[in-house]
């Protein structure tokens, strides 16, 4: 076989364990996080400072009864958080994690597909988790499963234009829907948070929201819906659930530095003096730095804000968030139109 | 007229603009959680750390031996007679030749209980006791399955010979002073009673 189809099954595997890895300490780095901002000292029995809690975390999973009720859909049942889990793990095809590396004279891009619609694919998979979600909160045959579930579905879809007319605005200036281009086009200009600041914010808000997090975590929310769609759900189909939404997380991090950051780009990158795979290697540490500053900014959001009611929620969405995306093509238009960069 | 100066007049209005953009509002309180980052936890992770006792604090109680190793309560009963929650019970004896090492006088308590989900721990007993027999101590009582595992013996009371219970944090010279002291009826014993004044009829 080819060496090339070698390097793209071992970063397959990388990235697949790597967005792993960094969810299950994402559970504990949340814990901690709460735990810190509310003067707490959070989980600190399971190995030092409770670094091994998410082992601990997932056996108990594992060993947790299983239980599917008998009125259930069963195969829509299980269907529905391996679906989740799988769209949510689909999406860090595209992301390019670093510039690339040279191995036998040979440059490999350390991406596992540079699809020229790699933005397209991104929205079209995340758009497709609220499949799992609906499917697990209808199957369940639960009341507070099924309002979850609608909560989630209908929060989703309208969140998603409001993230779709921002990435626009965004494709405009980049002129590429190809996420290592645009990443390759931070390396030469300016990030691209300098030319869309009202786009970032837009697109922050809809991560929120789509991921279903704070202050957006209607679905789920345990004052109202018990656990929402995945009220009925135990053992691992639960983790998975929950799992999904921190990879959901992570991936959407990586997606808001990718686009709005710089990517794996870091200021004065090339004065350093060092080139090829080490820079390539750094790129990567500081992609994941920018990952990390992400997430802790949802960790913070959500400990810090409640939860909107449904009417503010779809008020923000429809009323606010929508109408100031189709401002942002329009203004952003102008701008482009009266530098000329239009043709 | 306000008393405390804290009246906060509320209206309901309409919004201002920056009011209604939320984010000043959100800006604000994330700064407030951040601001906590950097604060210190209060917790005490307690099987690794105990928190610090007061040296007032008054826990399970102890009966004391002299220094001979002889129990010192006589079973007069006041301690029971001070209890405000009536937790003490008692059964005197008479000490039988031979005993002199294990009670200290000639009455000796043969049963004596405390009902620890009675006892409020105010240290009456202790105040009332003519003997310097019953001390309450720094030791936490242990929590049990059962309620009459909380009804503590002397098994569980008296001091073992080999190992006595430090009581100098109650037993302070001041407190000592003021058990000499035989102004007050409680610190009097037999001896120091006067004699009855006999009636002219």
């Amino acid at each position: 076989m080819d060496f090339i189809i070698w390097y793209k099954i071992i970063l397959c595997v990388v990235v697949f364990a790597v967005s792993l890895g960094i969810a299950a300490y994402m559970t504990w780095g949340e814990r901690k996080i709460a735990a810190v901002l509310q003067d707490r000292v959070g989980p600190d029995r399971a190995g030092p400072f409770g670094l091994l809690q998410p082992l601990a975390d997932g056996v108990k999973m594992f060993m947790k009864e299983e239980m599917i009720p008998s009125k259930s859909a069963k195969w829509l049942f299980i269907l529905g958080p391996c679906f989740f889990m799988l769209t949510a793990c689909m999406t860090g095809a595209v992301i390019p994690w670093g510039s690339g590396l040279t191995i036998n004279g040979t440059t490999y891009p350390m991406q596992i597909t540079d699809l020229n619609i790699g933005l397209l694919y991104l929205l079209g998979v995340v758009s497709m988790g609220v499949y799992g979600i609906m499917i697990g909160g209808w199957a369940s045959n639960n009341k507070y499963s099924l309002l979850g579930a609608l909560r989630a579905s209908s929060q989703m879809i309208s969140y998603e234009v409001a993230m779709g007319l921002a990435i626009i605005a965004l494709v405009m200036v980049t002129g590429t829907l190809s996420l290592k281009e645009i990443s390759e086009q931070q390396d030469a200009g300016l990030a691209n948070i300098v030319y869309q600041p009202l786009g970032f914010l837009i697109f922050i808000i809809c991560a929120f929201a789509e991921t279903n997090r704070a202050p957006f975590d209607l679905p789920e929310c345990e004052s109202e819906l018990v656990g929402g769609y995945h009220t009925e759900y135990s053992s691992m189909k639960l983790g998975f659930f929950l799992f999904a939404e921190y990879i959901n997380m992570f991936i959407s991090s990586a997606v808001m530095a990718t686009l709005y950051f710089g990517g794996y780009n870091f200021p004065f990158q090339h004065e350093l003096g060092i080139e090829g795979n080490w820079l390539s290697l750094l790129q990567t540490v500081f992609f994941f730095g920018k990952i990390i500053i992400f997430i802790f900014i949802f960790m913070w959001v959500r400990w810090t804000l409640p939860r909107f009611r449904y009417d503010q929620l779809m008020n923000l969405g429809w009323k606010v968030l929508l109408p100031m995306a189709i401002a942002n093509i329009f203004i952003t238009g102008i701008v482009m139109w009266m530098m000329g960069k239009l043709n | 007229m306000s008393l405390t100066n804290r009246i906060k007049v509320v209206t309901k209005r309409e919004m201002t603009l920056a009011e209604k953009l939320y984010f000043p509002a959100i800006l604000k309180g994330m700064a407030i959680t951040f601001s906590h980052i950097f604060k210190k936890t209060p917790t005490i992770k307690y099987p690794d750390e105990q928190r610090e006792f007061a040296p007032v604090y008054r826990g399970q109680h102890v009966l004391k031996r002299d220094d001979a190793g002889a129990e010192r309560c006589t079973a007069c009963g006041l301690c029971a007679v001070a209890c405000p929650a009536e937790a003490i019970t008692m059964e005197s004896a008479e000490r039988k030749k031979g005993e002199e090492n294990l009670y200290r006088e000639e009455k000796y308590a043969s049963i004596y209980e405390i009902n620890m989900l009675r006892c409020i721990f105010c240290g009456l007993c202790e105040e009332a006791c003519p003997k310097e027999a019953i001390f309450l101590t720094d030791r936490t009582v242990a929590s049990s399955f059962t309620r009459g595992e909380e009804i503590f013996g002397k098994d569980k009371l008296v001091e073992s010979a080999s190992n006595p219970i430090d009581i100098s944090k109650r037993q302070t010279a001041s407190v000592l002073e003021f058990k000499q002291d035989k102004k007050h009826y409680h610190n009097r014993t037999f001896k120091d009673a006067k004699p009855l004044k006999k009636s002219s009829h």
